[in-house]
């Protein structure tokens, strides 16, 4: 990890262009479309679109632990934040939910928010000593009460509101795509709060802290239904691309699926997939093209620097922790993106089924094997192994399949195996990482 | 009589629960404080040894049962803890002789282990998911209560019952035990003072002679045992899960974060300062204050700060003000 990057020292570039990075793409691309051959177009297409976000998201991780080295396990946080971000966007208001208990909830938001700034104030402010601890302790639980004296009433009144169907405030009725950009915001504020917490201490507790963070987002996600229903979901967000009742129902769209002969149902879920898939594409391919800028300006050399040695980029004047500070909200807000992104695909939000090895974990996995510190390696990564997680429980069903197919159909052995399949891609993850880790520790398209 | 009910009902709701709590979070934190101390990286695939432990142990309870051996009125598990232990520590040696070896020899930053940590906490997950699978499992038997909250009623005449659970004794018992162990192994013996000296200052350990491959070794048995032990303990008082197991991550994290990475005794207390938080502020104490106060204020609201959904918060919250007021932990860790 502590190669010197050569890029630094303004070497000329190349002559001959490496064809290592392009022949790997191809290879992925091929993967891609012998899935669709073998497995279906819809499937394929539905592969491709969850790689395009997981590359998204290992371009926002790649950003902090790639060109900066942080160390940030709290992906799923930001990710499921960008998702509360396409909720609060998109979905309509509800009106009687506002009326009963929209300013009560508010107040005591800004409340809430007052506390914390009230503890800041008074933890720079006052000297050191005892009557600092007190008067924060004080601050503190007095702010705690008054807030949660006004926000109660406010959020069981929301909760009350027809609770099958709303039960929670709604959004602000705004067109989906509004909500990438949001996401990004939300996901960017929490990582600023984090950041000025807990950048400047020691790595592992950037790690722990991190790992916290996350797992408090999915409790409020899960818990404060007034926000987003918590655990009973909310579903039916709008799409950015025609839906695929509505493609069905128009008869122009039929005719012409009938031209390539397809049935209309194929026909529209292919072609909303599609539209998807390229919108997905224009935003992956912005985010890389920035984050190619921004490694390659002054910026980006500044932030390897003091990746690779801090002390000496701090001697050279530079500030390390603000630049952790502004790369670490950067990356987040990336993961955010990702994360509203991935709700307005799935038109859902659930918070149930965040988990850290997927959202976290697992990505981690992408930028490590794609390549850390390259944007293009990361994205690859993101593809595939976003395409092996996917790829690995069929294949383990396939292969368990034919053993069992050997074994006594009643027997204790095969009974287990058929439910081990589901657990082969985390085998699988885990291998692979640590064979890149330990063979190839700069991943398939290293850092020049 | 209203204070000795209000008294009671704490203990109950409080103190039992989360001295019980508190014991499985102090070992599980001693394990990744050790692992700390002398291998020097945070270990991310500790919830999982645990996991593994459990699993295994689960396995064996399931057939000493079938083979009709029982502990009587204690948990059959208790009998199988050894088997549990003992695959854990071939697991973790295992372990470390393919993995985590080849980068402690290339002295590799402490990041980079954590990263391989990832890894394996992967392959130990699919691993007990392919052994146990992933649904709740009870595997308490024996006498399920020491103390039932109706004699309890009948023996003092109280209206508050106080119930304590045949696991929540063991789990207090056996941490003690484990504990006493394990200081005085790290105290009292010539292995456990060679570890503590690694721990310290590992090129003066080195020069005097003592050999790193052995401390590691040492340092991974204790660990499998200490994690197996909280594990199963946890297992017992609640119910295994694997997805738990993960999440317990956090909390032990917290508790040797907070006691002082690298301390053993810390870690200890670490363990119960997070215990004790989480329950107290997810408790509704309006039982409690309506006798405290002889019935003079009974609260409308059930008194609870937080609802039970955000223990994680509260470990995280204690994690946050120790980071920011004593960095180093509440006894003096190491900082690397």
């Amino acid at each position: 990890m502590t190669t010197l990057p050569n890029t630094t020292l303004a070497a000329p570039r190349r002559a001959a262009p490496n064809l290592r990075p392009f022949l790997l793409y191809l290879a992925m691309a091929a993967l891609m479309v012998g899935t669709g051959f073998v497995m279906g177009w819809n499937y394929a297409l539905t592969v491709m679109n969850m790689g395009l976000i997981s590359a998204i998201m290992a371009l926002g991780v790649n950003l902090q632990w790639g060109f900066a080295g942080l160390f940030n396990v709290g992906i799923m946080g930001f990710v499921a934040l960008g998702g509360l971000a396409a909720v609060l966007v998109s979905m309509p208001p509800v009106g009687e939910a506002w009326a009963a208990g929209g300013a009560r909830t508010l107040a005591g938001l800004v409340l809430g928010v007052l506390t914390v700034v009230a503890l800041v104030v008074v933890r720079r402010r006052l000297g050191t000593g005892r009557g600092k601890v007190i008067a924060m302790i004080a601050v503190g639980v007095v702010g705690f009460i008054v807030t949660r004296m006004v926000m109660d009433p406010g959020t069981t009144a929301v909760e009350a509101i027809s609770p099958s169907s709303t039960g929670y405030l709604g959004g602000l009725g705004l067109p989906i795509l509004l909500a990438w950009p949001a996401g990004g915001l939300l996901a960017a504020g929490a990582a600023w709060i984090i950041g000025k917490t807990a950048l400047g201490l020691r790595s592992d507790y950037l790690a722990i802290a991190t790992l916290g963070i996350a797992e408090i987002i999915l409790a409020i996600l899960k818990n404060e239904d007034w926000l987003a229903r918590g655990v009973k979901n909310v579903v039916g967000i709008p799409s950015p691309v025609p839906r695929a009742i509505d493609l069905q129902n128009d008869p122009s769209f039929v005719a012409r699926a009938a031209d390539l002969g397809l049935s209309p149902v194929d026909a529209s879920t292919l072609w909303v997939k599609i539209l998807y898939m390229a919108l997905f594409a224009v935003v992956l391919l912005a985010l890389l093209w920035l984050a190619q800028m921004a490694l390659r300006s002054p910026w980006g050399r500044m932030m390897r620097a003091i990746r690779d040695n801090e002390v000496a980029a701090e001697a050279m004047g530079k500030n390390v922790t603000a630049r952790h500070l502004q790369i670490f909200i950067l990356g987040s807000a990336i993961c955010g993106i990702a994360g509203a992104m991935m709700v307005t695909l799935d038109s859902q939000l659930t918070p149930g089924s965040y988990q850290p090895l997927r959202y976290t974990f697992l990505i981690w996995v992408m930028v490590i094997v794609g390549g850390s510190g390259n944007n293009w390696g990361a994205v690859l990564g993101g593809f595939l192994i976003w395409w092996l997680w996917v790829i690995v429980e069929p294949v383990g069903n396939a292969l368990f399949g034919a053993l069992n197919s050997v074994l006594p159909p009643d027997s204790l052995i095969a009974s287990h195996l058929q439910d081990a399949s589901a657990h082969m891609r985390l085998l699988t993850m885990g291998v692979i990482l640590l064979l890149v880790l330990r063979f190839s520790p700069r991943g398939l398209i290293p850092e020049k | 009589m209203d204070l000795l009910n209000a008294l009671v009902t704490f203990a109950n709701f409080v103190f039992v629960p989360a001295v019980a709590y508190g014991s499985q979070l102090a070992l599980g934190a001693l394990g990744v404080t050790l692992i700390y101390g002398i291998l020097r990286f945070s270990n991310f695939a500790h919830g999982e040894t645990m996991s593994f432990g459990t699993a295994i142990t689960i396995m064996a309870t399931w057939g000493l049962q079938a083979a009709g051996v029982t502990a009587g009125p204690l948990p059959t598990a208790l009998i199988a803890l050894p088997i549990g232990i003992g695959a854990t520590i071939l697991l973790v040696l295992g372990t470390d002789r393919a993995v985590y070896r080849f980068y402690r020899d290339r002295k590799a930053a402490p990041v980079i282990l954590v990263i391989v940590s990832m890894g394996v906490m992967f392959i130990m997950s699919a691993i007990v998911r392919f052994l146990v699978g992933v649904e709740d499992i009870q595997f308490a038997d024996g006498e399920r209560m020491l103390v039932s909250a109706r004699d309890f009623k009948t023996w003092t005449g109280l209206e508050e019952g106080l119930a304590i659970r045949t696991t929540q004794v063991i789990t207090v018992v056996v941490a003690a035990v484990a504990v006493a162990l394990l200081f005085w192994f790290l105290n009292r013996t010539r292995t456990g003072k060679s570890m503590r000296a690694f721990s310290d200052n590992e090129d003066l350990a080195l020069l005097s002679g003592i050999n790193p491959d052995r401390v590691v070794a040492v340092t991974w048995i204790l660990v499998a045992a200490l994690a197996t032990t909280a594990g199963v303990l946890y297992g017992l008082d609640k119910s295994f899960k694997a997805f738990t197991y993960f999440q317990l991550l956090l909390p032990i994290f917290a508790s040797a974060v907070v006691g002082g990475l690298g301390n053993p005794l810390g870690a200890i207390a670490g363990g119960f300062v997070i215990a004790f938080s989480e329950v107290m502020v997810t408790y509704a104490w309006k039982q409690v204050v309506a006798y405290a106060s002889f019935g003079a204020w009974a609260p409308d609201g059930l008194l609870q700060l937080m609802s039970t959904e955000y223990k994680f918060a509260v470990s995280f919250a204690i994690l946050i003000i120790v980071l920011l007021f004593k960095p180093t932990g509440l006894f003096k860790g190491q900082s690397v």
